[in-house]
């Protein structure tokens, strides 16, 4: 027998229940908000010539739009600087930071490994703007010169703690039983990390890489500091350098690039996108 | 006639996870060599911590500290680094462990990667090859040998480990309930292999199953509470326990 009040109760359920539904869909809003405006807005930039030329100047850029054209050139300076930095950081990082975490993932008990532990944490909500600033008087200006180099610095520092927690945490959620029967064969500590805690560790160590490079990707202010930007493609890394989102800064700051914003844009959203996306679905095979 | 040698002799072992309370208290038992010999008792009787610290598993715990005498061929292995120890006593864990990354054939070879020891092609085919055939593998998996570890059944997995112990050919295996997690069959399977490999290989294992321990092992101790309680022939101990603990465990009174 259902009394007035049990059909109270059971529509606040149901009332609550779509609150919540909506709510939760709210979160997705800012996102497909984000990736339908650059989309919509990026969408005819994108051609070849976008991804293999560089920035055009202000006066050709001008020249094309009195004359009605479209802005010509493209991005082609900041992706291989992007690229070369990122290579860069990421070869450094990688194994300090596998390294650093096995270390931190062996010795938990350690006071030495706790404090290196905590400072990781602050490494890592550090500002990226005061990286930027650090590594300026740290690397600039000794080498008397903004450059690659520079900036990579500055990526290392911010992938590092990153890297260092993606392996930490999933080396501690292996069996203890990996290692203990790696030791009984008369393994060492360092050969059983490296022969069985380490591969087996590999998807989540991988996976905590890409979100790494998909972290520092778009950062801009350190490279402000660092790799400053040039408009010419460039493969040298002791001189200044671009990077797709120093250009976005640099597009928005001249009113005749600012339509090369969207372009820009979309290019470096859809790289962070489908790097996590990689990143998702290695750490879903692994978890099977 | 002069007494056997024993292979592996607990002098007053002694392990404590806090300084309060010990987990093994005082134990004193020679295993002879070629025999296997079970070690049984309630759970939580300090027997599978007994058999690790013959391994020196405890050098991983910083807390647990061990005290006593464990000869190993008349050496004490306390004093002995654990790498070294490790290569004359083997171990199998109460759950196949294969290593996940690596294939059958370099499971079976992984004793010798983690030692730093390189063999040529023909060695190792060959060591693959007897280790697999001394667990009765061989016909099972030579055609899959490049599969991971962990493509085989659990009975396969816990053969497979106990292979890759073989390879380093140990005086001394150590088996920690290794067919706790495995069904009958595949019980039984090791029961036989066992029984196959004392020939080559001493084998102290700890078993919750008194009809395993009945049926493989020619010497059993009894523990209970971090005590040796009882050790002799494993056919005199079942018919004729001297203890009155044994006799109540024994029969189902305890445990």
């Amino acid at each position: 027998m259902t009394t007035l009040n049990t059909r109270n109760r059971l529509l606040k359920d149901r009332l609550m229940t779509w609150a919540v539904c909506l709510l939760a869909a709210l979160t997705a809003v800012p996102l497909l908000a984000i990736l339908g405006e650059v989309l919509l807005r990026g969408y005819d930039q994108l051609s070849w010539s976008f991804f293999t030329e560089p920035t055009p100047t202000a006066y050709r850029a001008m020249k094309a739009i009195e004359a009605g054209e479209p802005i010509p050139g493209g991005i082609a300076n900041g992706i291989i600087g992007t690229m070369i930095m990122l290579g860069m950081a990421v070869l450094f990082a990688v194994p300090t930071g596998i390294l650093c975490g096995a270390f931190l993932a062996e010795n938990q008990k350690s006071r030495f490994a706790q404090t290196v532990s905590y400072l990781t944490d602050l490494l890592q909500g550090t500002p990226s703007v005061i990286i930027g600033i650090i590594t300026y008087i740290w690397v600039v200006v000794p080498m008397k010169g903004y450059s690659a180099i520079a900036g990579s610095v500055a990526l290392f520092i911010m992938m590092l703690p990153l890297i260092i927690r993606s392996t930490e945490e999933t080396l501690k959620i292996l069996p203890a039983s990996l290692k203990e029967a790696g030791l009984a064969l008369g393994g060492n500590n360092a050969r059983v990390m490296l022969r069985v805690q380490l591969p087996a560790a590999f998807g989540g160590i991988f996976t905590g890489v890409l979100l790494a490079i998909s972290r520092v990707i778009g950062e801009t202010a350190p490279l402000m500091f660092t790799a400053l930007g040039c408009s010419l493609i460039r493969w040298s890394v002791d001189k200044p350098i671009s990077a797709v989102p120093l250009l976005i800064w640099e597009f928005f700051n001249d009113p005749n690039l600012q339509e090369l914003i969207w372009g820009a844009s979309l290019f470096l959203l859809l790289f962070v996108l489908t790097l996590n996306l990689i990143a998702k679905y290695l750490a879903k095979k692994w978890n099977q | 006639m002069e007494p056997v040698k024993p292979i592996l002799e607990f002098k007053k072992t002694c392990v404590s996870y806090t300084r309060q309370t010990m987990a093994v208290k005082y134990v004193s038992a020679a295993i002879e060599r070629n025999t296997i010999t079970a070690i049984m008792g309630p759970s939580g009787c300090g027997k599978s911590t007994l058999l690790r610290a013959a391994n020196l598993m405890h050098n991983l715990y910083p807390n647990i500290r061990v005290d006593g005498e464990i000869l190993l061929n008349g050496e004490n292995i306390l004093a002995m680094q654990p790498i070294d120890v490790r290569r004359k006593v083997g171990m199998v864990f109460q759950r196949p462990a294969p290593f996940p990354t690596m294939s059958i054939y370099d499971n079976v070879l992984s004793g010798f990667t983690l030692n730093g020891i390189s063999l040529s092609k023909s060695e190792r085919d060959a060591t693959v090859e007897r280790c697999l055939r001394s667990v009765a593998l061989w016909d099972e998996v030579k055609d899959v040998l490049n599969k991971k570890g962990t493509f085989l059944s659990g009975g396969q997995q816990q053969r497979l480990c106990i292979a890759r112990a073989l390879a380093m050919k140990p005086d001394v295996l150590l088996m920690d309930e290794p067919t706790s997690a495995l069904d009958p069959i595949a019980t039984a399977h090791i029961e036989e292999l066992m029984q196959e490999l004392q020939k080559e290989v001493t084998i102290l294992i700890v078993t919750h199953n008194m009809g395993q321990a009945m049926r493989i092992s020619s010497k059993s101790m009894f523990m209970y509470l971090g005590e040796l309680v009882e050790y002799g022939d494993t056919a005199t101990m079942f018919s004729n326990p001297s203890d009155e603990r044994t006799k109540a465990y024994l029969t189902g009174k305890m445990g």
